[in-house]
């Protein structure tokens, strides 16, 4: 099977905010080493562990970040090590390091200090290199919370506090950026020939992934307030979140509209046996059968009006008598965009997901166990996403990567 | 002027919205000649950005969505009618002179045009085709229709962000449209690479949905490995730390009407700094040292500490506790980080461009910067069909005539 960055050779220095990008890269192909500290990456000590057993070996967070890399320790702080990483970098086509600015270059290890011509250097950091800001303290939290995203999510009441979405997404959203950086780097060095130095912010990134909360401030300087499970607006948008009669929460999206949907979900109704016990279903009858519904005259026109608010409550109505999962499929095959709202693991279990064959076997030898993993962000016809090997171990592959990269270098 | 990146590579590019429209706006402000083709007939409303607000004034239309024109900067936008023999047949010429076709329609609608991977490829061998959208080509749902909001429902985030006890909070904003957009200009870039190294070309089907489900990482390892779902008692709590095990972690009230303030700490010794700035009895408590005491009386310590922020502004709260060494952060609201904030001022990372009707406009930058191929963004989103003649001429060598019977037929 060919990789679309097959022997494209990447350094990375382990570090929490940065190893997502490193997986994307190592995933397509490349040939990733992470280099680690001798105590380990910072990521071995972080939960969930498997059986519950604290072990640098059995971190999840570490298994999952660091899929098909290889991996070797290099102590920094000793002359040697600097010397093994320099040889190393000297080899690479790309380095990929998030270390809070100076800490390198005090290293004799900056980009400056071990440039090539051809060399490609990702530099992710929480305010970029030369931005203010503690980037020594800077977390997940710290970064939603700075850059924008947190203050667009959370509940109705505005008692409770904004929410911080789980999954490291402040890490996950700059690693995009560097992973389209070093790809664009790539592809630029193919016809130039030239590497280049790539300065990465975390918190730019954060306030760029924002959608109308900065666009709407920018162009007409307005503040969205957040609301329960949907877009944050400047005024009160109606509810979209319904639970269903299992108890479960479904997203009912955009209410129909046009008289094709209308006449979808009418018709789903009769077929739900509902269509009786539902008193405005004469509202969706007229709405299907005009040539055109002008929303600009909600509000104005009588009969438009009950049709939208009929749309709607035949949404509520159907969710209060059908479990998620029914209310989901039923519209959609209607032909309503609506979601069933999925903890991850419901979603890893679905039978999408499974026909796609999202979850994806990756063997543990030590443990003697197969494990099933996320899968592909995208499926390539000829370059596919493929986890080539479990995450290292500490220093597993020391030896062999510096035979391959640095060959007749005896360690 | 300094070199760009992506100078040799045309996009012939039928995204929109932002899941789609995303990816482009990566490539453009680095050179990439990005071509948007919108339909006439539609007057390119298909993307409904172009009429939605905000709005720099009173002027409404398709020229006006201040959306669109921020996730369109720097592209090239023309209009063909599809339907008629001699919008295909110029699409045709486009296409021969594209490195990628990139869309973003419902799985199927472009086949049903007669635009499919596999016509594209007679036309262009060694073409790009990358397709998003919400559940991909294959499988039993890859006929329903999504948009952001949907997508996060169903792929775990609308669930993983939330308080205990509550009904899931999600995310206030089409997060996934956001990255539905960076991971289909990474497939592009990843597909170019390989081209840019072996000549071929290829298919990508990207789900929105697969990409949104593969960002819970260690969250669905719990569940393969240890057998212990999200949906549990008290779970998710998700402004809270349960891996990495952090305690204080959370979001706390602070002096002023909806002021807030994120707090950390990763380490027993932030938190005896943390303990030192508070400087109060209860955070003296033995029993709240080491952190396994912290994570038992979480309810409470984030009780008190809410006490303690409650009355002091959140940049005082910031200042104080930064001055300890302690992770903090305003959650900051639109105005302060974008008027308020060297870190992304100084960045450069709100451009001011020029929209052919809108006039100057500040849109979102890119969070990067290059040493020697930086982005640049200066020029607004295109008008509707804005540069068809440009294109027309200039790429295909069109007359000014020819286009102007193209439009008078309505193929433009």
């Amino acid at each position: 099977v060919t990789s679309a960055l097959e022997g494209i050779r990447v350094v990375e220095l382990a570090h929490e905010r940065g190893a997502y990008a490193g997986k994307l890269l190592a995933d397509m192909g490349a040939d990733v080493v992470v280099v680690e500290p001798p105590a380990g990456s910072a990521l071995r000590r972080w939960g969930p562990f498997v059986d519950d057993r604290p072990d640098p070996e059995r971190s999840l967070a570490w298994w999952h970040y660091n899929t098909s890399k290889r991996g070797v320790v290099l102590d920094l702080d000793s002359e040697a090590g600097r010397d093994d990483l320099r040889r190393l970098a000297n080899r690479a086509d790309l380095v990929l390091e998030c270390e809070d600015p100076g800490r390198l270059s005090a290293l004799g290890l900056d980009y400056e200090q071990l440039r090539r011509s051809e060399l490609i250097w990702i530099s992710v950091t929480p305010f970029g290199r030369a931005q203010p800001g503690r980037a020594d303290l800077a977390t997940d939290l710290t970064v939603l919370a700075g850059g924008g995203p947190v203050w667009s999510c959370g509940y109705d009441d505005h008692s409770l506090p904004p929410v911080r979405g789980l999954g490291f997404q402040g890490y996950s959203t700059a690693c995009h950026y560097a992973v389209m950086s070093a790809l664009t780097a790539l592809l630029y060095r193919g016809v130039s020939g030239r590497g280049q130095f790539v300065d990465v912010s975390m918190h730019a990134a954060a306030n760029v992934t924002t959608e109308m909360a900065s666009y709407n401030y920018l162009v007409q300087g307005t503040t969205v307030q957040r609301q329960t499970g949907r877009h944050a607006l400047e005024t009160a948008s109606l509810p979209s979140q319904v639970r269903c009669a299992d108890g479960r929460y479904v997203n009912t999206g955009v209410p129909p509209r046009q008289p094709k949907e209308c006449a979808g979900l009418l018709a789903w109704l009769h077929e739900l046996g509902l269509a009786d016990e539902f008193p405005e279903a004469i509202f969706l009858e007229m709405g299907a059968k005009r040539d055109f519904i002008d929303l600009s005259k909600i509000g104005v026109d009588d009969e438009i009006t009950a049709i939208f608010a009929a749309g709607r409550e035949a949404l509520n109505f159907a969710a209060s008598r059908l479990s998620a999962y029914d209310f989901f499929v039923g519209c959609q095959r209607a032909g309503l965009p609506v979601g069933v709202i999925y903890a991850p693991e419901e979603a890893f279990e679905d039978r999408h997901f499974a026909a796609r064959g999202f979850p994806t076997p990756v063997e543990h030898p030590e443990l003697g166990r197969t494990v099933r993993y996320p899968g592909a962000p995208y499926r390539f016809e000829k370059t596919p996403w493929r986890i080539s090997r479990r995450a290292p171990r500490l220093g597993e592959h020391q030896s062999e990567v510096f035979e391959d990269w640095v060959s007749g270098a005896h360690r | 002027v300094s070199a760009k990146a992506l100078s040799h590579l045309r996009i012939c590019d039928f995204t929109g919205q932002l899941a789609g429209a995303g990816s482009s706006k990566w490539l453009a402000p680095f050179g990439a000649e990005v071509i948007r083709i919108e339909d006439p007939v539609k007057q390119g409303t298909w993307d409904i950005l172009r009429t939605m607000p905000p709005f720099i004034d009173e002027r409404r239309g398709v020229d006006f969505g201040g959306g669109f024109n921020n996730h369109n900067v720097e592209k090239l936008g023309i209009t063909l009618n599809l339907r008629t023999e001699r919008g295909r047949e110029l699409l045709y010429e486009i296409v021969k002179r594209s490195d990628v076709v990139a869309e973003n329609f419902a799985a199927g609608v472009l086949a049903r045009m007669g635009l499919s991977y596999e016509k594209m490829k007679e036309l262009r061998p060694d073409v790009i085709y990358v397709s998003n959208c919400g559940f991909g080509h294959v499988g039993p749902y890859a006929s329903f229709k999504t948009w952001g909001p949907i997508v996060q429902a169903v792929s775990g985030l609308t669930f993983s962000s939330g308080l205990p006890d509550r009904e899931p909070a999600g995310w206030g904003y089409s997060f996934m449209d956001h990255t539905g957009g960076y991971v289909m200009a990474e497939a592009i870039l990843f597909a170019l690479v390989h081209r840019q190294r072996t000549g071929e070309g290829q298919w990508v089907d990207l789900s929105c949905t697969d990409a949104g489900l593969s960002l819970h990482g260690p969250a669905l390892l719990d569940w393969t490995v240890n057998g212990r779902p999200m949906r549990r008692s008290g779970s998710p709590h998700s402004n809270r730390s349960e891996h990495p095990a952090m305690a204080p972690h959370g979001i706390y009230p602070a002096l002023g009407e909806d002021e807030w303030v994120a707090i950390a700490c990763r380490s027993d010794a932030e938190w005896r700094a943390l303990a030192g700035v508070v400087g109060e009895p209860w955070a003296r408590e033995s029993r709240l040292d080491p952190l396994a005491g912290r994570l038992a009386a979480q309810d409470d310590l984030d009780a008190k500490l809410a006490a303690w922020t409650r009355v002091r502004t959140k940049a005082a709260a910031v200042a104080a506790l930064h001055a300890a060494n302690v992770p903090a952060a305003p959650v900051a609201k639109p105005a302060e980080r974008i008027d308020a904030d060297p870190a992304t001022a100084d960045f450069g990372l709100w451009p001011t461009v020029l929209h052919s009707k809108m006039g100057s406009v500040r849109v979102d930058g890119l969070p990067v910067h290059f040493s020697e191929t930086d982005w640049q963004i200066t020029r607004g989103g295109p008008c509707l069909g804005e540069h068809t003649e440009q294109v027309l001429t200039g790429l295909l060598g069109l007359s000014s005539q020819q286009v102007a019977e193209l439009r008078a037929e309505g193929v433009v």
